[in-house]
């Protein structure tokens, strides 16, 4: 298959995971759980991002028995992350023949400058972004889908609030710049000029565009697909609450029932506590995992 | 007018082939939309969720007393919905197609592929891209069931009376071939209603 061909097959795994909740998942036991509640694909890695908070260490890409394990259990895609930049361990999953690998600010970094040249790999890659630029040097790489970064392991919507906002404002800028504009636009955010042509053009991303990163209530799910997410992930929400699997069935409601309120109500209703969460204030500058990357 | 199943999976792609093809579309996330609607897409998706989701909703009976008369297009987890034996119980399938289907048959995200494949509709060839993502394979087709293409000897387009499966996703190449063949063609969905 030659490169475009390939590309499109990638972006269409992206397609296909739209409307649905990505979630994350330690065990064999929980990808099942999350594949019963309605998953449309689990996120395999040893620590949820709360737990890398809270226990430090190097995170590093998740132990290739335990994805085997997960990859045997559940029929939905298995996905996995690596270190920015860790093209090795990128080798390692793809040889795993793991369905998605996300080059993942929640893991430790291997490598302060440089991403992964994610062309080179048959699996689709999906990364992190905190604006349009972020998202189009990703993409500019070789990445088939692209998530807002917020901040992991918080349960706090808010940073992935303001992602999705910048994303969503910085395409929409460039919609009504001219030609002759394009060009400082695309020195500025440091994106790769032909994306910034393409997205000047279309108004959107050219591959899909997900949430993630705090995501712990079926409201949280519904103000992200609102703000224009096409699918959630749900990191630490899930099985850092009480009830991981009504939860888990309640966020995949609301992610299809999102516009409609009177369906939020009954899905929102009778669930146990959510994850505690944490102020932003709480967390130092330089201890944010959305810092990680460039 | 024609509905597209919006439960989950890449229902707004069939959208816009419906549009293009000048077709007043509407997203139908509750069985009681299915009244205002002369035709049906089951899109790709992934088939445990929106099994899940459609039981939830209470959507199977409603959509089998909605296929005796009108038809429905199902692409990939579409298909896998609408045949009537599955080799996986996660999935409550409608029924409507008698086929057998196996799900992720191709393997995994690294053995998804896009190819040419050669499809005979009202007596006329046409060669159309066929993207094959985590896709099904239909393994027995009934006697009612016609097999309108192969590809390498594995029945990728199937048609029993007014509806039709595919096992490849047209809607993701911008193919408006089967979309028309079945509501415009075949069914004489009027594009005004």
């Amino acid at each position: 298959m030659d490169k475009n061909r390939s590309f499109e097959i990638k972006v269409g795994l992206a397609e296909m995971l739209k409307g649905g909740v990505i979630m994350d998942v330690m065990n064999a036991d929980q990808a099942k759980i999350a594949e019963d509640a309605g998953a449309v694909a689990v996120m395999a890695l040893e620590r949820i991002p709360a737990l890398i908070r809270k226990e430090g260490g190097i995170a590093r890409a998740s132990d290739p028995q335990m994805i085997k394990d997960i990859q045997s259990t559940v029929s939905i895609p298995v996905m996995a992350k690596v270190r920015i930049g860790h093209f090795a361990e990128a080798q390692i999953l793809e040889a795993l023949e793991v369905d998605f690998i996300d080059e993942s600010e929640v893991l430790t970094p291997a490598d302060e400058h440089n991403h992964i040249w994610k062309h080179d790999y048959n699996v689709p890659f999906v990364c992190g972004c905190r604006n349009l630029g972020e998202a189009l040097r990703r993409i500019g790489e070789g990445a088939a889908l692209i998530r807002t970064k917020g901040e992991a392991g918080s349960g706090n919507i808010v940073e992935a609030v303001r992602h999705m906002r910048q994303v969503q404002s910085d395409m929409k800028k460039l919609t009504i710049m001219n030609q002759d504009e394009l060009m400082a636009a695309s020195k500025n955010m440091g994106a790769p000029f032909e994306l910034v042509q393409q997205v000047a053009n279309s108004g959107k991303l050219p591959v899909p565009n997900f949430a993630a990163g705090g995501i712990a209530t079926p409201a949280d799910a519904s103000l992200m697909m609102q703000l224009g997410a096409e699918t959630v992930f749900v990191g630490s929400g899930i099985f850092m609450s009480d009830d991981p699997s009504p939860r888990a069935k309640a966020i995949v409601d609301s992610v299809t029932y999102y516009k409609d309120s009177k369906k939020m109500v009954d899905v929102s209703m009778g669930l146990d506590s959510a994850m505690k969460g944490i102020d932003m204030s709480e967390i130092p500058e330089g201890e944010r995992l959305q810092e990680r990357g460039w | 007018m024609i509905g597209v199943l919006a439960l989950q999976g890449d229902y707004s792609k069939h959208i816009e082939i419906l549009q293009m093809l000048n077709f007043k579309t509407m997203e139908i996330r509750y069985p009681k939309e299915l009244s205002l609607i002369e035709g049906l897409v089951i899109p790709g998706g992934e088939s445990t969720t929106i099994s899940d989701l459609m039981a939830r909703s209470n959507f199977h009976s409603p959509i089998k007393t909605f296929a005796k008369k009108k038809p429905i297009l199902g692409t990939c987890a579409g298909l896998i919905m609408m045949s009537k034996n599955l080799s996986d119980d996660r999935i409550k399938s409608l029924d409507i197609l008698d086929i057998s289907v196996d799900r992720n048959a191709y393997g995994r995200q690294i053995d998804s592929f896009i190819d040419q494949i050669e499809v005979s509709l009202n007596g006329k060839q046409n060669n159309v891209l066929a993207p094959f993502i985590r896709a099904p394979k239909i393994n027995k087709v009934g006697k009612n069931v016609k097999i309108l293409s192969y590809y390498k000897n594995e029945p990728v387009v199937v048609k029993q009376g007014h509806h039709l499966g595919l096992a490849f996703h047209p809607e993701l190449v911008n193919t408006t071939l089967f979309h028309k063949y079945i509501f415009s063609e075949q069914f004489e969905i009027s594009h005004a209603t």
